[in-house]
């Protein structure tokens, strides 16, 4: 709880003022029927109409200063929660920001942006309606019962007897709904993501015709939903009969018992219309604060998902490197020994025992069957993720030693999963250098192929790309992500079998396109079509984490067997054939 | 922030955060066609176009309950009227009091006249919430189920036009507002009207003078209802398009954080963030002012009405003698008489809402589905003892006169002709485009004889994908004919025709639930060991009895526990273990490495031995063995033949070849 205060802190003033304000509302409310009373115990009974007049006079300005502490209060209470949640949510983002690939794959990216977007709303929601109800609801429950006991304190008893009652049967029926409510929003849930399910998988239900079990299976959750609500509901609309009845029971006990008093003589009847007030509001202020109650379950328990975010230590930062000045400058890349695992307490390595060296302008390929590791050996060179044992260097420094900015400005990337952003092909192109010219832009999509489609969009590079690029098809967006990265030329470039879905036409295009415009730059190449890397200057053959073999295609061709056997299960018909 | 940034900002997002009220009720503007006149799910406040029709269909829902509803509106009544009545029963108590003639005795039958009368209302207020709970949650099932009904039977392109997100929230968010509305705002509604009707006669009854301020009041309060509501729903608008915007730039950043990491472009994100936030900030903290205030000026001026009554009440009491029990009931009502109005002016947004959402559901409900088969259509029968299916093609169909036609014919009885299915497809002169204007597929004609090998090759975009949606009648073609085994696929049943073509996707799909269930997707009655042998067919048994439980493994998430390639396999052993006659492989095994890929080929092959399969690949290498190799390009079939007539031609399918193999 401590770390939110620096939330609280700029904005204690709107904290304070608007609880505040509310009291005034709930002063007014208590002192409301003590003037109705007055009116008619003293004013009426004496005929004094002045009195009357002054009374009905002073309740008006009471009530119009409630109505000014009500909108204030209002306001102050909107000013403080929603700040809060923005300043909170801004540092949540921040903090997303600077997670590590490790960080990321911990929470599920859905996971992350319910927390930012309906964890955070769930905390504002609260937070506005406790700074209106924090004070307002206990004031006038202590408001009324002081009023009530000052009144008549033998009355007041029967208040007293019928609170706990009340107390305790909305805990009760709290305690059964709560559970039905958490089964039901499960059946929920599972109901959404059945639709979302349907809404993918539309062509695999029609191809196979199976429209109708899914209707089916849908109807069934559906009912299945059905009768948890009903469950759920059936306790809690009990809520309101249960208390009405308490309420009434209490105005008949006021009536019987101070109509009594009234005929022996010992109470003005006046107070007989305050007190069944009184007895309202009290009860209304215990049911305010059930509901409180019953929301700030909900509300802590996403406060405690923001929590855990906030709280997570960001595995990879650069708070260690020695050259915070240093730049990639020619592009080297070394591997010492290096191991790997995703969890540390996994037996089995992602990647073990990792040597090899790439002088600067040279490509290096990376071949193996999938699950080999090879996605992970190159995410270690930007430092994605932190090496177990052993080193990479980068120019003959430890990458750690850099900067994560230099770092990550000297190595170009193009990710297995990658995602282009809604905007324009342009504004994508851009992340790579956002100072970059028309011509250089030009250049790299040139060089990636994606000038000839782009041309032929009626808007060119102003082209805008639906969220994750899905107007383009699978090779076009892969193009564009190439290109992107070509656009920040530098020093070392990696792709992560980024042109699978390139045609083998166009992709022998690109990688000559490499050896002209990035020539110096060192360039590594994950694939798995075998012609994507036999140029290689190196190729590395991965399995099971291990380097089982090294050197160009020819060396590798005759002395490497896991290497063989790619080659032949993608070449033996092409040589039968010939 | 550097200023050029901000300008930018503030230009990419200015319509969206500051749209008309035209733009709210199209939506967002996107790179994706949308329907005629959805919006997007979370405009609350967006007016219903046609209340009487909209009203007029849910009721349909609730109408099958009449006597429930009858009970429901007698309680309502029962339960107002006991409340009123309760509250009244103060007046003579309290005139009991004060006069002479009091006595403990008249006060005890008072106060037990109030309690049957209040015990009444209590009684019928639980009976309505319970009944009409029943009849909104049955309403709100068959609802659901009819949209997802309905969603079943909307052809394809109405998915691929659609916003998914947008089609989630017709079922989440417009069904439960209706269901809220159901719920809750029927019976307030009417409850509300009685007591203010109510409330108002027992008023006027009481004491005319007083009702006059009450009278002058209610105006008073719409204007604020009128004033303090429009603000708020103005401000309500502005902040759920300002939500809108940062969750989904939330959403988007988030989904991509891997590739802001690699380009260093955190900072970029964050001042971006940092715009929308504080955008956000503004805005919501109006709309929930002007929401926040509606309570306290409602109530108070209803405070203000009260003062007001007591104190010219206490006058009238002094000048004209009116009773004290008339006094003290008459302020009770002057207090309770703001309450229904609030709740009802309440209503007035949840009703707009909920008729919104109830319009965006009819909406889907309108949309055309999927077109009827044609008048005696040609269905598919499965003789399981022969193992073999037929064409069941009634008499009177225009077909049996063609030439032809009849070849195949196996059998007949008084009605029908029955014929073998055998899996031959043809293409004549078939043009197609997604939208009118641009042709995807130009007059492609091609056969595969019952089966056969057909492979498809050609870069991205150039209509291979779209053929196959044409054979199982995804789409319906605009010009030409596709035959199944010499029957125009329009003659056929729909649903025959898909169960009788197997399809292998590239984006692989798989459901929640366990391996052997997805397997199993593929025919409905397959036995566990059909189930397990199209596994070892396909390759993916010993990787699935790796799996921790081995077929009954749950797949969570579109199976996000196993890698691509491994979903792929799945994928082809639920075609595999379809009898279907057809196979449809569409970049089927692109994530599969090419070494396990060589290692199903003998189960492929198996596969497409004895089925009529068309394939579509990047790899040359998987479809060399094709009977017959289109070369597509812009939509037009460029070259075609086997793989050897290919390479003697020299033209595009020997370029691509030799681009694979010029290092050999």
């Amino acid at each position: 709880m401590k770390r939110y205060w620096k939330y609280v802190k700029p904005y204690l003033a709107a904290f304070i003022i608007g609880p505040l304000l509310m009291i005034v509302e709930v002063l007014g409310e208590v002192l409301l029927p003590k003037f109705m009373a007055n009116i008619i115990n003293v004013g009426a009974a004496s005929h004094n109409v002045p009195y009357i007049a002054g009374m009905g006079a002073a309740m008006v300005v009471t009530a119009l200063l409630m109505m000014l502490g009500g909108i204030g209060g209002a306001y102050f209470a909107a000013k403080a929660s929603i700040s809060f949640a923005a300043d909170v949510r801004s540092d949540v983002f921040d903090k997303v920001q600077k997670f590590s690939f490790a960080n990321l794959d911990q929470f599920s990216t859905g996971s992350l942006v319910t927390r930012l977007t309906n964890d955070i709303t769930q905390v504002q929601n609260l937070l506005n309606m406790a700074l209106r109800m924090m004070l307002r609801a206990p004031g006038m429950l202590i408001g009324a019962l002081i009023m009530a006991f000052m009144m008549n304190a033998q009355l007041a008893l029967v208040v007293l007897v019928v609170m706990p009652i009340l107390v305790i049967l909305i805990a009760i029926i709290i305690k059964i709904a709560f559970p039905r409510f958490e089964i039901m929003q499960k059946k929920l849930d599972s109901l959404n993501s059945n639709i979302q399910e349907v809404l993918t998988n539309v062509r695999v239900i029609k191809s196979f015709v199976r429209e109708g079990y899914e209707e089916q299976r849908f109807a069934g959750a559906n009912e299945d939903l059905k009768q948890s609500s009903l469950n759920a509901f059936k306790i809690v609309i009990l809520n309101m009969p249960v208390m009405m009845l308490l309420m009434n029971v209490t105005t008949l006990g006021i009536v019987w018992f101070g109509g009594r008093q009234i005929l022996a003589g010992s109470m003005p009847v006046g107070d007989l219309t305050a007190f069944t007030t009184y007895i309202v509001q009290i009860l209304m202020s215990l049911m305010m604060l059930a509901m409180v109650l019953l929301q700030s379950s909900r509300a802590l328990a996403s406060l405690h998902r923001i929590t855990e975010v906030l709280d997570t230590e960001v595995s990879l930062t650069d708070d260690g490197c020695r050259m915070p000045e240093k730049k990639v400058e020619s592009g080297q890349v070394e591997f010492k020994d290096v191991v790997f695992r995703y969890y540390k307490d996994n037996k089995e390595a992602v990647l073990s025992h990792i040597s090899f060296k790439v002088e600067s302008g040279q490509i290096l390929g990376i071949i193996g069957s999938t699950g080999s590791g090879k996605s992970t050996l190159v995410q270690m060179i930007p430092r994605l993720y932190d090496v177990d044992e052993g080193e990479v260097l980068v120019d003959g420094v430890n990458v750690k030693d850099y900067s994560l900015k230099n770092l990550r400005d000297g190595v170009g990337m193009v990710l297995q999963k990658n995602v282009l952003f809604s905007g324009t092909i342009m504004e994508n192109l851009m992340w790579g250098d956002s100072n970059a010219s028309r011509e250089e832009l030009l250049e790299a999509s040139k060089a990636a192929q994606a000038d000839p489609f782009v041309n032929s969009f009626t808007e060119g590079y102003l082209t805008e790309l639906g969220q994750g690029g899905v107007n383009v098809s699978g090779g076009q967006k892969q193009r564009l992500c190439i290109a992107r990265a070509l656009l920040k030329k530098s020093r070392i470039l990696i792709l992560d079998d980024s042109t699978s879905a390139v045609d083998t036409a166009t992709e022998a295009k690109i990688r000559e396109s490499f050896n002209n415009t990035l020539k110096d730059a060192t360039k590594i190449i994950i694939a798995q079509r075998i012609t994507s890397v036999m140029e290689a200057d190196q190729i590395l053959v991965l399995d099971e984490g291990k380097i089982v073999g090294i050197g160009n295609h020819s060396q590798l061709l005759k002395t490497c067997e896991p290497y063989q056997e790619i080659y032949y299960s993608q070449m033996d018909k092409e040589v039968s054939a010939s | 922030m550097r200023q050029e940034k901000l300008e930018y900002l503030q230009k990419k997002y200015e319509s969206r955060l500051n749209p008309g009220k035209e733009d709210i009720l199209a939506g967002p503007k996107g790179g994706m066609p949308k329907g005629p006149g959805h919006g997007k799910g979370n405009m609350a406040g967006g007016k219903p176009k046609n209340i009487k029709k909209t009203v007029g269909r849910l009721l349909g829902y609730i109408s099958n309950e009449k006597w429930k509803l009858a009970v429901v509106c007698l309680c309502v009544v029962g339960g107002t009227v006991a409340s009123l009545a309760g509250s009244y029963m103060l007046r003579p108590i309290i005139n009991g009091l004060t006069s002479e003639s009091g006595s403990t005795a008249s006060l005890l039958r008072g106060v037990l006249a109030m309690a049957v009368i209040y015990l009444l209302g209590v009684l019928a207020q639980y009976l309505q919430q319970r009944i009409m709970i029943g009849i909104s949650q049955n309403a709100i099932v068959k609802l659901r189920n009819d949209l997802f009904g309905k969603l079943q039977k909307l052809p394809v392109r109405y998915y691929d036009t659609n916003n998914h997100g947008d089609m989630m929230s017709r079922f989440t968010n417009d069904v439960d507002a209706v269901g809220e509305m159901l719920d809750r705002t029927v019976v307030q509604l009417i409850s509300g009207a009685i007591s203010i009707a109510g409330t108002f006669a027992l008023m006027i009854y009481t004491n005319v003078w007083l009702t006059l301020i009450t009278i002058v009041m209610i105006p008073v309060m719409l204007k604020a209802v009128q004033i303090v509501g429009g603000r708020s729903r103005k401000y309500y608008r502005a902040q759920q398009a300002a939500i809108g915007t940062l969750n989904g730039y939330i959403e988007e950043t988030v989904t991509g954080q891997k590739v802001v990491k690699v380009f260093n472009h955190e900072e970029d994100a964050r001042e971006e963030f940092e715009y929308l936030n504080k955008d956000l900030r503004g805005k919501q903290i109006k709309a929930q002012f002007f929401g926040g205030i509606m309570g306290p000026v409602m109530g108070n001026l209803s405070q203000v009405s009260y003062s007001l009554t007591a104190c010219i009440g206490g006058i009238l009491c002094v000048l004209r003698g009116f009773d004290i029990g008339g006094l003290t009931v008459f302020v009770n009502y002057s207090r309770q008489f703001s309450r229904p109005i609030n709740e009802v002016a309440m209503q007035v947004n949840t009703i707009f809402s909920a008729l919104a959402g109830a319009e965006r559901v009819f909406a889907v409900m309108d949309e055309e589905p999927e077109k009827e088969d044609v008048p005696g259509a040609i269905r598919i029968a499965e003789d399981a003892e022969q193992a073999k299916n037929f064409y069941v093609i009634p008499k009177e169909n225009a077909l049996t006169g063609e030439e032809g036609f009849m070849e195949d014919v196996c059998g007949e009885d008084a009605d029908y002709y029955y014929k073998e299915v055998k899996g031959a497809v043809t293409l004549t002169n078939v043009t197609f485009g997604y939208n009118p204007d641009k042709k995807i597929l130009k007059d492609v004609s091609l056969y595969a004889k019952p089966g056969q090998k057909i492979a498809f090759v050609g870069s991205t975009g150039a209509g291979k994908t779209t053929i196959t949606n044409l054979i199982n009648r995804f789409y319906d073609i605009d010009e030409g004919c596709i035959t199944v085994d010499n029957i125009p696929v329009l003659e056929l049943e729909r649903d025959s025709l898909r169960r009788n073509i197997a399809m292998v996707l590239q984006d692989t799909h798989l459901f929640t639930g366990t391996v052997r269930e997805n397997i199993r997707y593929g025919r409905l009655d397959a036995t566990d060991e059909e189930v397990e042998q199209a596994a070892r067919t396909a390759s993916a048994h010993s990787f699935i009895m790796r799996l921790e439980h081995g077929y009954d493994t749950m797949l969570e998430g579109d199976g996000a526990n196993l890698s691509q390639g491994q979903r792929q396999l799945i994928n082809i052993a639920r075609a595999a273990v379809s009898k279907a006659p057809i196979l449809i492989l569409d970049e089927a095994t692109s994530s599969v490495d090419t070494r396990t890929e060589k290692h199903i080929e003998k189960g492929m092959d198996r596969l497409m031995a004895t089925r009529t399969t068309l394939v579509i690949a990047h790899r040359l290498s998987t479809v060399r063995n094709a009977n017959a190799i289109m070369v597509l390009e812009n939509g037009e079939i460029i070259e075609r033949g086997d793989h050897d007539d290919l390479l003697l031609q020299k033209g595009r399918y020997y370029e691509l070849y030799t681009g694979l193999s010029e290092l050999d």
